[in-house]
Formats: C-alpha cells, structure tokens, sequence
C-alpha cells in the first residue's frame, strides 16, 4: 500500500502544507447576508461592468487570484501551480478567468465541492514534494447557473421551498510549504454516490448521501472521532440536506450534531434574503471557508475544521433525459496544531 | 457506500423530509392575479366592441395587447416579480406565454441576435407552438372525417 | 351597466379559477411552467373539439380567451371554420390563420423587447 494512504479513500500528509493566505469577492446578495463583513469586497452588481455574467465570473475569479497573491504577499512567478474549475460548460470563468494568470494550470470539475478537491490536489502536490505554493480558486455565479441550468432570469416562476440559491462569488486559497497559517493533514476523496434523487429543485437531499459517505468513511480511515473537530462544515447541503446528513451520520455511529453548520446556511439569511433552502454553487464553500472560516481558524476561535464541499454531478441534459443526480464530497482536515 | 437504506428507502425518507410549498396560499395568489389579468383583458374586450369592432377583429387585437404588456413587463424586470408572487396566475394567461418568448430572447443577447435573441426566443414558446397548432390540425381532419 | 360588470366578475372568477388549477399543478407535481403550457393550450384545444370550451367562453369571456387554454380555443374554432370552407385544406390553415395575430406579436414585440432591454439580476 502506499505509503501515505489511510484506509480507503483518506491520505495522510506527512509535510502538512499550510494555508497562508485566502481571498473572497461576492457579489451584492451575499454582501447583505450575516458573513458580509468577511469577504474582501463586495461588487455592486451582478454584471460588474463586463457585458454578460460570464464575463462578469471571469472577473470575479481574475480578481480573486490577484487578491490572494497579494496578500499572501507572492508573484505569479512564485506559483508552481493554479487549480481551479466552475460550474459553467467547459468551464470557461476559470479558463477565461485564469487566461493571463501565466501560472501552469489544471483545470478541474466538482460542480460545487470544486474548492475541495482543489485544496486536496493542491495540498498533495506541496506535501508531495512537487510544488512550493499552489492556489486553488474557485467561483459561481447567480445570473450565468440560472441561464445554464434553470430558466431565463426574467421568467416568471416559482421556486419551491427545497430550491437552492447559486452565490455569487468567488474563493481562492494558496498553499504553502512554508509560512504561516492553518495545516491540511488529511484528505478523504470522495466517491460518486447516487441514491437515485431526481429533482434538480432539491439538490440537498441528492447530496446529502455523498456528505455522509465522506464524513463516515474519514472517521473509519483516520480513527478520529466528532470530538476530534471543533467544526464539521459542509458545502451547501442547505436545510433540508443537513438534517438528513446528521440523521445519516448518526446512524452509523457519529453524532456531529452540535459541531456540525453547512456554507449554504450561513451565507445568506434565509428568512430576509428569501432564498429556500439556503446558498449553493461553488462561491458558497469557497467564499465562505476563504472569508469566515479561515478568519476563525486564524484567529484561534477554531482549532481543528473538517471542510466536505459537497457537489452534484448532473448536467441539464442528463435531466432531460430523466437521469438522477450522482453527488460527491470531499473532505479536508485542518488543524492549528499538526501534532494533534 | 455502507448502505443503511436502499436508493427506494431513501427517496421515501426524503419526501418526508422535503417540506412541501404552501399550496392553500399559492393558489389564492393565483386565482387573484389570474383573475384580474383576465379582467384587464375583458375591459379592452368591452371598449374595442363598444367602439364597433367585430368579434374576430377583437380577439386578435386584445391578443396582440395583452402580448405586447406581457413583453413590456418582462422587459421592465416586473414580469419575473409578479411570477414569484402569482405562479400560475402569471403563467397561465398569454401575457405568460409572452414573458416565456422575452425573457430568454433578453438572457441570450450576449450571444448574438441571430443564434442567441433569435433562436432561444422559442425555448418554451416553440413546444406550445408545435402541440397546440399540431392538436388543432388533427382536431380539424377528425372534424372534416366526422362531416 | 349591470352587464358590463358582470362580464367583468365572470372573467376574473372563471379565469381565477383556470390559474389555480395551474398553480394545483405546479404546487402538486413537478411540472416546469414550459410543460404546463402545453398541456393547457392542447387541453384548450381538446375541449374546444370536444364543444365544452365554447360553454366557459360563453359564461366567462376573458376569462376563458386569455389564459392558455384560450389559445387552444382560437385555434381550433379557427381550424373548424376552414375545414367548413375549403375542406381538409383548411385543417393545416385555419389554426395558424386565427391565430396570426398572437404569433405574430409574440414575435415581433419579443424581438423589439429583446433589443431595448438587457437582463437584470434578481434580488
């Protein structure tokens, strides 16, 4: 077995890679929710200036990557690699996005868990020995998830109360060999998990199984516990997601209950901003782990975070044609004190 | 995955878990908004005949109004409001019809105006289009073998 | 007078009514708006052939000719007249004949509206 490996799908890091510096731009709908005060900036208006929402997500991840150099005080030459994806086809706010970036580029696909699995092959290339620094970035987009995957912005529908809010925003963290910051230890890859859950408008519900498969399969492989955590943080499982998540976790022996919150329901306010279920989209565990969470762990107010962004697989042509939505998760663990 | 319920078992436990709209509420909103767009469409209904149009003359001219309003609102950024709050009461009626051809003919103008505005204009249009002059063709040859 | 405000209460409650039966169906099932049009211009269209829909536009006017299923009306009473006048030609004519007028709007101002205005982010 190799040498790093826990378990079935966990690794464990023997150098643990910190996190030096993250960066978060969002957009005016999440700049009126309870994180607002931190995110680095907050854009006045969907478009940004550019002449379509596309364009508008590019931006948004191009000046996400400036931010997080520039506070984590590095050159795009001192960049061995930028990890980064969106939920648009063939990815194109990240390509588009990065296209001036001049850092060597792999672009990658995990709908909303993108940030994570970024994190989990950035942490490994610096613990691996093939990268000093690594910034892995991610966004979504409110006006450009709607045209893709929903209906025109003007259509007069409704959403139903399991529908989920796409965030707009964008969040990039940078990995370091050296430096100061929170370390990634462990890193449980996710596997395609599908139970057969049709409907596009309840995303929670077609996730939640990933989460749970995750966040269980993390505690078998590493031997932690609940306990070990101070915070367990999905993606956007949203509120119908989380409770089926900790039912399901502690069915087979965790109870995550009291340490347990979800991105989706804490970058908006449900009841004022009116968004269902809560927040989804890639932005949503980017931004809210780049500005909200690493404050915290910077700060010492948590010590020890289990980070699962949570995704799901579908495309609107494969809900055309009827099929359900495989889910993934993918989880990180960060600590303050490695030697835990 | 150690499978603590089969996929059956899950999406039975979900549907009792997903909270269902509030369909007393919802469907007051829309027999209110429907009623009144129809309303509005009987009063230029009443002016037009007073001022002596004939029955064909009418309908095709309170047609081309009420789709005109329709497109109006949704261009306005007030149709998409009036559907969160009406539903099916701002679907149903043709101003509906007319802020499904607007609203994805605007959204896709970043894509040209022949690929974009111009295709994507019959995205929900085109099916009610092709089933509803399709069942009329085969309701006519039906009527015309029945003479 | 007392006419006149009957047609008007007879529109809103007989359109009222139709529009909560979609909103019964969007509430109920997991139909998109773009299937529910649909389904209520054909059953428009079906019940129009059947001869009950002539009933409701009688009582409700507006109420019946605006939503959807209106639509289906006009095109199958406007199919109907062809066929009496030109014969099965006017099966494939008389739909898209009564029906002109709408289409064409629905065309030209969703053209003209497209052009004027630009998406707008919801809040």
């Amino acid at each position: 077995m190799a040498s790093k490996r826990l378990g079935k799908q966990t690794v464990m890091l023997q150098n643990p890679p910190r996190i030096t510096s993250t960066a978060s731009i969002v957009g005016p709908k999440e700049g009126k929710g309870p994180l607002r005060l931190f995110f680095d900036n907050i854009i006045e208006d969907e478009m940004w200036g550019e002449k379509s929402w596309e364009k508008a997500e590019s931006k948004l991840i191009r000046e996400t990557f400036s931010k997080v150099l520039q506070k984590g005080n590095k050159t795009s030459q001192e960049i061995d690699y930028v990890i980064s994806g969106d939920l648009l086809n063939q990815c194109i706010a990240a390509n588009f996005g990065l296209r001036e970036s001049d850092v060597p580029f792999f672009g990658v696909y995990g709908a909303c868990s993108t940030i994570a699995e970024s994190m989990s092959i950035g942490a490994m290339l610096v613990d691996g020995g093939f990268a000093d620094n690594v910034v892995c970035i991610t966004s979504s987009h409110f006006c450009s998830a709607e045209k893709q995957f929903r209906f025109p912005l003007e259509l007069g529908t409704q959403r139903p109360p399991s529908a989920q809010w796409t965030v707009t925003g964008s969040g990039g963290v940078l990995i370091s060999n050296d430096g100061s910051g929170p370390y990634i230890t462990h890193i449980t890859t996710g596997k395609i998990v599908d139970m057969g859950i049709k409907d596009a408008n309840n995303m929670g519900a077609a996730m939640a199984p990933a989460a749970v498969d995750t966040i269980v399969t993390h505690f078998k492989d590493t031997g932690f516990t609940p306990e070990s955590y101070d915070l367990i943080l999905t993606g956007d499982l949203g509120a119908i997601g989380r409770e089926i998540c900790v039912e399901l976790t502690r069915e087979q022996g965790f109870n995550i209950e009291n340490i347990y919150n979800d991105c989706g329901l804490m970058i908006y306010d449900r009841e004022k901003q009116d968004t269902h279920a809560g927040g989804s989209g890639c932005g949503c565990a980017a931004t809210v782990f780049a500005g909200f969470v690493y404050k915290k762990l910077m700060d010492g107010t948590l010590k020890n975070v289990l980070f699962v962004a949570t995704g799901a697989l579908l495309s609107p042509v494969s809900t055309q044609q009827g099929e359900s939505i495989p889910s993934i998760a993918h989880a990180i663990s960060i600590t303050t004190s490695p030697e835990r | 995955m150690q499978k603590t319920m089969t996929n059956k078992e899950y999406q039975a436990y979900v549907e009792k878990k997903t909270p269902n709209s509030k369909t007393g509420r919802n469907v007051l909103r829309a027999f209110l908004i429907g009623g009144l767009i129809c309303t509005i469409g009987q009063f230029i209904t009443n002016v037009l005949k007073m001022m002596g149009y004939g029955q064909e003359q009418v309908s095709s001219i309170v047609s081309l109004i009420m789709i005109f309003i329709g497109a109006l609102l949704t261009g306005l950024d007030i149709y998409d409001d009036i559907g969160r709050y009406a539903g099916a009461g701002s679907i149903v009626p043709i101003t509906g019809f007319a802020n499904s051809i607007v609203s994805p003919a605007i959204e896709f103008k970043s894509e040209g105006y022949v690929m974009g505005v111009g295709a994507r204009m019959f995205v929900v249009a085109g099916p009610v289009l092709v089933y509803g002059i399709s069942t009329s063709i085969v309701a006519g040859i039906i009527y015309f073998l029945l003479k | 007078m007392d006419n006149t405000i009957m047609t008007y209460i007879s529109a809103f409650i007989v359109g009222g009514v139709i529009c909560a039966v979609g909103q019964i169906l969007i509430d109920k099932t997991k139909l998109t708006s773009a299937r529910i049009l649909v389904l209520f211009v054909s059953a428009g269209a079906v019940l129009t052939a059947l001869g009950v829909y002539q009933k409701l536009v009688d009582i409700g006017g507006a109420g019946a000719t605006i939503p959807l299923t209106g639509f289906g009306y006009n095109l199958v009473t406007g199919t109907f007249k062809e066929v009496d006048k030109l014969g099965i030609l006017g099966a494939f004519t008389g739909g898209v004949r009564a029906a002109a007028a709408g289409i064409a709007a629905a065309i030209f101002f969703g053209y003209l509206m497209s052009v004027a205005f630009t998406p707008k982010a919801k809040r």
